[in-house]
């Protein structure tokens, strides 16, 4: 759905639709960026379920692809990985 | 019993919303979807979620949501499932996704009027223990002792038991949850949405923002919850309690970790005396024994 | 088939939702509403009435389910007084913003503080602002023909709006008349099935309401403003088809009486419409020139109809069954604002009567019309808002 231009184009009352980065592009927000070591990796998915923003998801083998637009760096996957496979990095900007 | 990787990997929260970072009620929200797919209605009252779904003309949200006034989330929710009942669209669950504000104290009245009508829908109060959406001021759920911008000494009154409320209203199915146990959350949502009538879930959501830690310790801290007893996971299944694992094996004390191994990875509680973290393992350990009667009962409501 | 039943005005509410064929009512009791419920708990119960009555908790609990119904798709009906009207305020205004065809009725009812059972118009103007079409009644008929005309017009896609269709409290909600029930089958001719600008729809998911900034807020309350100028255009229309087909009109926006040649018109809503109608009759009968103008629909606010009469007549005295405090009544002040442009103004005088039930017969209007009278011969309005009766 388009972002509206004039009056003509908005809706009878404030309808939304479902975006991606509807707030933007949240990665920005980082001040840590996590980095997966994928040779230690289980692909054990928690990292996965675990993310508040959904800003992982599973590959076919199941381990993890992170989307750095929108990863906010909260550290929550390095946290819990079991194995320690995923650590923070500062962002080098 | 389904396992993670069996969850679906659709997302119907999308990413670049509007949470803190290491928000514990996405996680929730998260949860929710893959446990009962799209096929819901929202009902989201004046809270945090308000704010996650970023502004018009975008939303976070793939399903349908209706923003709500913030007391009104059980009303709503009972106009809508009479609705999509007269439609005929028997397959859409309703679900009332509200903060502790809009669940115990405001929001309160709306709520128990859906339940004693036996309104068929899923309430879910995700707990983050203050007002999170309006800067953190203390709600009803704020924990004894916890800093809030308007208990800035602690909090002197303990937290409401909103669980227990709702079981007093002989709803078929009230459960607790913490998404640091998703199996656990998503089972209960999946066997909430196969009953008739109105099901309450109460989900510990830890909020960094408020609760003062580090986000990155979010999912460790609702451990930790769990393991010391402050939180307890259970289901009160037709008046019927029963803990869930891993809160089943804590009524023996010693396995139950300290209260101050959680309390003190909060800055929220930083002022607390050791006289109030014994006061606090205290009162744990009475609503302990309480719930070790109840698990003898045939029923408790 | 159509068929004449005698009751009353809130029982005749629920006759009107049934053959509207409304499907959810949320609803909370309150004097003197009550009757309206009851009907159609019994409707519902007994299996006439095809619709589901969410017996809800509280007022803003009922408006609030009303949304819920209305966004998942159902035609909805309330029905409410005063202080119950006072607490769904908030709720109000989610309704129209959400661009929700309800419509509730107003057993009008004064406001407390101290409580007050009996009949003001206080309580549904002071929601005026809230983008509510509202319809003031004056017999039991016409709530019958207002609240199907309401559907019609709310769920017309040029509005899609709510309305209140508004009855005072006792003077018509409790009191016997005879009304027509027209044949269902020509009321469903008249009114198609229920639609709404927009629904709750898993297959097509969208949020509703979520924060708009300042770059569009300002152009979703211009378009509630067209659709409030829509609705003017369409009120008059639609009554017009309804009074071909089943023989009731109203006037559209305002009921005129005796307006062409009035050199003094009241202006007022309501009973008080419809006792003016037998004060007028008198005072011709003594040779003074008066005509009455019922204003049916106080919004939209009928600024084009006030203005051609204004250019008629030489006063207008308005009677408002409300005060504004710290102002006047609604009506004066409305009147007085859409006439303004005008070169050549009327006097306006304002009455304030009939508070909190204070009864306003036929003769309390003639009384009032004569000292209005006396002012239009001076040419000056003495005191510019007159509180009828009142006590030393």
């Amino acid at each position: 759905m388009g972002v509206p231009k004039t009056r003509r184009e908005i809706p009878l009352t404030p309808l939304s639709f479902p975006t991606v980065g509807s707030m933007g592009r949240t990665g920005s927000w980082r001040t840590f960026r996590p980095i997966v070591d994928y040779s230690k990796c289980t692909r054990c998915t928690l990292c996965w379920i675990y993310c508040p923003d959904a800003a992982i998801s599973r590959r076919d083998d199941d381990s993890p692809e992170i989307d750095y637009d929108y990863c906010k760096g909260c550290g929550i996957c390095a946290n819990e990985c079991p194995v320690k496979a995923i650590t923070m990095k500062r962002e080098e900007e | 019993m389904v396992t993670i990787k069996e969850l679906p990997k659709e997302e119907y929260l999308l990413k670049g919303h509007a949470a803190c970072a290491g928000c514990g009620p996405s996680i929730a929200l998260r949860l929710l979807f893959k446990a009962l797919g799209n096929k819901v209605i929202l009902v989201v009252p004046a809270c945090c979620t308000t704010v996650i779904q970023g502004p018009y003309p975008f939303t976070a949200f793939a399903v349908p949501l209706q923003n709500m006034l913030f007391e009104a989330t059980g009303a709503a929710a009972s106009g809508i499932a009479a609705a999509l009942r007269i439609r005929g669209l028997e397959d859409v669950t309703v679900v009332g996704w509200a903060g502790d504000g809009g669940t115990v104290d405001i929001g309160i009245q709306a709520l128990s009027g859906a339940a004693e009508r036996e309104t068929n829908f899923i309430y879910i109060c995700y707990d983050n223990e203050a007002y999170g959406n309006t800067g953190l001021q203390r709600s009803g759920a704020t924990p004894y002792g916890a800093w809030t911008t308007t208990t800035p000494t602690g909090k002197k009154e303990r937290k409401k038991n909103m669980p227990f409320i709702m079981a007093a209203h002989r709803i078929p199915y009230v459960a607790t949850a913490c998404p640091s146990y998703p199996l656990d959350f998503v089972n209960k949502l999946r066997k909430a949405k196969e009953i008739k009538g109105t099901k309450y879930i109460h989900v510990l959501t830890p909020c960094p923002t408020g609760w003062r830690y580090d986000a990155s310790k979010t999912v460790e801290i609702g451990r930790l919850a769990v393991q010391t007893g402050i939180w307890a996971l259970y289901e009160i299944e037709n008046g019927k309690f029963r803990l869930n694992p891993p809160s089943d094996r804590l009524i023996d004390k010693s396995k139950r970790k300290p209260v101050k191994e959680y309390l003190t990875m909060q800055e929220r509680f930083r002022h607390l005396t050791e006289a109030d973290i014994e006061k606090i393992q205290r009162w744990v350990d009475e609503d302990w024994e309480y719930y070790q009667a109840l698990t003898s009962m045939e029923r408790c409501f | 088939m159509a068929r004449i039943v005698i009751d009353t005005a809130n029982h005749i509410a629920g006759y009107a939702a049934k053959a509207a064929r409304v499907k959810v009512v949320a609803a909370y009791p309150i004097t003197p509403q009550t009757t309206v419920v009851e009907k159609i708990a019994e409707f519902v119960e007994t299996g006439e009435m095809d619709a589901e009555y969410i017996r809800v908790e509280s007022e803003h609990s009922a408006m609030a389910a009303c949304i819920g119904a209305a966004a998942a798709g159902v035609r909805t009906f309330t029905a409410t007084s005063a202080h119950g009207l006072a607490l769904m305020h908030e709720a109000l205004h989610w309704a129209s913003g959400a661009r929700l065809p309800i419509v509730m009725v107003v057993v009008n009812r004064a406001m407390g503080a101290p409580w007050s059972i009996w009949p003001d118009l206080s309580d549904s103007l002071s929601q005026r602002d809230t983008g509510w079409l509202q319809f003031y009644c004056a017999d039991n008929q016409e709530v019958f023909d207002t609240i199907i005309q309401a559907y019609r017009i709310c769920e017309d896609e040029r509005v899609f709006l709510p309305a209140m269709v508004c009855l005072e409290g006792f003077i018509l909600s409790h009191t016997y008349m005879p009304v027509k029930i027209h044949d269902q089958d020509e009321i469903d001719a008249f009114l198609p099935p229920y639609k709404a600008g927009w629904i709750l729809d898993v297959n097509n998911p969208v949020t509703h309401a979520n924060l708009v900034s300042p770059e569009w807020y300002m152009e979703f309350r211009y378009k509630i403003q067209e659709a409030m100028e829509n609705a003017k255009k369409l009120i008059p229309e639609v009554d017009r088809e309804y009074g071909k087909r089943f023989g009731f009109e109203y006037g559209g926006l305002v009921e005129k009486y005796q307006c062409e040649d009035a050199e003094l018109i009241i202006c007022t809503m309501g009973t008080m419409g419809a006792e003016a109608k037998i004060a007028v009759d008198n005072l011709r009968k003594e040779g003074l020139n008066v005509g009455v103008a019922r204003i049916r629909v106080f919004r939209p606010f009928p600024i084009e109809e006030i203005r051609r009469l204004a250019k008629q007549a030489r006063m207008i005295a308005t009677i408002d069954r409300h005060i504004s405090f710290g102002m006047e009544g609604f009506l004066a002040s409305e009147v007085k604002a859409s006439i303004y442009p005008l070169n050549d103004k009327p006097l306006v005088a304002g009455f304030i009567a009939g508070l909190g039930g204070r009864d306003v017969t036929f003769k309390t209007i003639e009384e009032i019309a004569k000292k209005a009278w006396k002012w239009l011969d001076t040419g000056v309005v003495k005191k510019e808002t007159v509180w009828v009766d009142l006590r030393e």
